[in-house]
């Protein structure tokens, strides 16, 4: 019976089973192109001062980056760490709601949002009440740099995307609680972001498609 | 109001400017026989031990081991908070050390430094800010460099009016 198992693989565990000694998992740093990355910058070309929103954990080199040589305000907010943090206490149920009122900045506020890869971490009704808030805190002409997954990844562990510079991000692996869930579909996606428009989308050789978003000024 | 270490040797005689203006009395004392660390000239140390409440005000430098809630004034002095100290206070300094908790916004002329382990929740406003690997960090920052942008936004980039909707590239 137990090899039977063996041979089927393994069982995709449970959220209550989902925490993982992190000394086991495989922790990697590798450099890969970016295409998106440019084009966000460029977005934030015509903003003063311009804030943006970075859902990852800090990157202190990310912070200089953005802070001290494009002249950005940064505001870090750890949507990795808050997804933890209620698969800990056992409440996973309630991110939705959490994401609800999770952003305390005007809407309207942001220049642009890294969003990086965390929606794959969320199930479909948390991914959506974050993309939502997320659509609302954003200016017209704000723009979102999200990261999907085109391939299930094994393994629990997010990812802090350090920018290298203007055309390449490194990926360096940290021990989470929670793995990727199933890889969304480029239709999914757009769903999310249906405020947005998507002005472009890159499928790279890391297994990720880099999509960036647009909010649509209003009509006059 | 604070220990001052008496291993110091400042180069000006010692009574000469009060450090700090509590606005409210410690709350507890620090023990006598606490082992003090070795510091540099004009560095005072708030031992482990020490809770302030109020407003901390001072023109030499400082490093805070133990529990201040209110305000921190240090505006010409690096304010250091050691592993043990913990903060939740505004903090105004020229350079910020950070390698206990902060929670509070922290306004540095100079730099802010949050060193491994070092935590802070609040917004920064400084020229530079350093953030070591393993360091927490949740809020804002703002670096204020006026010009910092011009010279470093991706060069000349062309008008980035609408893109093609859903354009899909296979790149790198």
């Amino acid at each position: 019976m137990t090899d039977l198992f063996g041979i089927l693989g393994p069982r995709r565990v449970g959220e209550t089973a989902s925490v993982v000694d992190a000394s086991v998992t495989h922790v990697t740093e590798v450099s890969y192109p970016t295409q998106a990355l440019q084009k966000f910058l460029r977005c934030l070309h015509g903003a003063d001062n311009p804030l943006i929103l970075d859902l990852g954990p800090v990157v202190g080199s990310n912070v200089t980056f953005f802070g001290e040589q494009l002249g950005c305000r940064i505001r870090v907010e750890d949507v990795a760490g808050d997804i933890d943090k209620h698969l800990k206490e056992g409440k996973l149920e309630q991110l939705p709601e959490f994401f609800t009122g999770r952003f305390t900045q005007e809407p309207g506020s942001v220049d642009g949002i890294l969003c990086w890869d965390i929606l794959d971490y969320l199930d479909r009704p948390a991914a959506q009440t974050l993309a939502t808030a997320l659509c609302r805190l954003l200016k017209p002409e704000g723009c979102l740099l999200g990261l999907f997954s085109t391939a299930d990844t094994p393994g629990q562990v997010y990812t802090k995307y350090v920018v290298v510079d203007e055309s390449t991000l490194r990926y360096r692996t940290y021990p989470g609680l929670r793995q990727r869930q199933r890889s969304l579909l480029n239709g999914d996606i757009i769903k999310l972001f249906k405020d947005l428009r998507v002005t472009d989308s890159f499928l790279m050789k890391s297994k990720l498609r880099e999509m960036l978003f647009r909010k649509p000024a209003p009509r006059a | 109001m604070w220990k001052r270490d008496e291993s110091v040797k400042p180069a000006t005689p010692p009574a000469q400017t009060p450090v700090t203006t509590p606005s409210a009395p410690v709350a507890a004392a620090p023990a006598a026989s606490e082992p003090r660390t070795q510091l540099g000239r004009d560095n005072v140390n708030i031992g482990k031990s020490v809770i302030i409440k109020g407003e901390l005000s001072g023109s030499e430098d400082l490093t805070i081991e133990g529990h201040v809630e209110g305000r921190i004034d240090l505006k010409d002095n690096v304010l250091t908070i050691g592993p043990n100290g913990k903060i939740k206070a505004e903090i105004f300094a020229k350079a910020v050390v950070v390698l206990g908790e902060v929670t509070g916004n922290v306004t540095a002329s100079e730099k802010v430094d949050i060193r491994d382990n070092g935590s802070v929740d609040g917004d920064i406003a400084s020229p530079r800010v350093a953030i070591a690997e393993g360091a927490h960090f949740r809020g804002a920052v703002d670096m204020q460099r006026a010009g910092a942008k011009a010279q470093a936004k991706p060069a000349a980039p062309a008008a980035p009016g609408p893109a093609q909707p859903q354009a899909q590239k296979v790149g790198a």
